[in-house]
């Protein structure tokens, strides 16, 4: 009972807050509603009985993907007034492509039933006694270490591609030039010059 | 009343839904493009976690991750392109890149 009163409470704010990430007008407010979405996801999961994925979710996307919206949002001077127009000529066509694809996938969701009709009941997946970061990790180390590593290439991958996009080099500026300075010669920077005695430099 | 697999499922389709519903209505705003992008995703990442329950096999919440993983990527090299264009254009409308038509 308490958990079916807690998956309506975290199933209906997270479609709300997901309703309010794409009709707010401040972006800023936007990015905040999605971290509550992804919050009550999270609560989801901890319903379905995967905690490990539910602790994940909050730490990559409220940690870190939400906070870099937030980054760029504040960052970026637009007028996001402007960006705004249009929303409703787009309404009309966007509400009915909608409609269609929520009616179909709704059909499909209520088509899942068992062979005798009554609806499905869920478990958690983790095997009995041991808790469900140990379970993911049983797979996840051994019939799925190539795709791990695969994911931590993509994330190499992106992390070199975002850095590389947004590194800038400005003419102008003094920066240490480690190539030039190991290769500088003692004849680029010494000179040796006879003097006479008693002469000085002249 | 238990919770089935018909209810989350349900879930996941509004939230995939307001997700290309988002996208529909915010032709221009680029940031926000990207939020419903996020948001489809994360109805995948429901349906996945769910049919992990449902089948008790936990290779589905694996795939989640793997999700998760790419959606971060995604947002990351999205985001560096949107800099890189305000930086060069001085502005973030989408409707204005058509440099690249051919």
């Amino acid at each position: 009972m308490l958990a079916a009163v807690a998956f309506y409470v975290l199933s209906a704010v997270t479609i709300a807050s997901a309703l309010a990430v794409i009709s707010v007008r401040n972006p800023v407010h936007a990015v905040l509603f999605l971290i509550l979405a992804f919050f009550n996801a999270a609560g989801l999961f901890v319903l379905l009985g995967a905690e490990f994925l539910a602790m994940l979710l909050v730490v990559v996307y409220v940690g870190a993907v939400a906070v870099l919206f937030l980054f760029v949002v504040m960052m970026l001077d637009v007028d996001f007034a402007e960006l705004r127009q249009g929303f409703l000529s787009y309404l009309p066509a966007g509400a009915l492509v909608a409609a269609a694809l929520l009616a179909e996938l709704a059909l499909v969701a209520s088509a899942a039933t068992s062979a005798d009709g009554a609806p499905i009941a869920l478990a958690p997946a983790s095997q009995v006694g041991v808790t469900n970061a140990e379970s993911i990790g049983r797979v996840l180390y051994t019939d799925y270490l190539l795709v791990f590593q695969l994911a931590g290439l993509i994330l190499f991958v992106a992390m070199i591609g975002a850095i590389v996009l947004t590194l800038r080099h400005r003419p102008g500026v003094r920066k240490q030039d480690i190539t030039a300075q190991v290769g500088r010669k003692r004849s680029e920077g010494v000179e040796l010059k006879d003097i006479r005695p008693g002469q000085g430099l002249g | 009343m238990a919770i089935s697999l018909t209810h989350y499922l349900i879930v996941a389709a509004a939230l995939f839904t307001i997700g290309v519903f988002g996208i529909f209505v915010n032709r221009k705003n680029v940031i926000i493009i990207l939020m419903s992008i996020e948001l489809v995703l994360l109805a995948v990442n429901i349906n996945l976690v769910a049919f992990s329950a449902y089948l008790q096999n936990i290779e589905g919440q694996i795939f989640a991750m793997l999700v998760l993983t790419v959606a971060a990527a995604e947002a990351a090299v999205g985001l560096a392109i949107l800099v890189t264009y305000f930086r060069n254009r001085g502005g973030i409308a989408v409707e204005d890149i058509n440099q690249m038509r051919g």
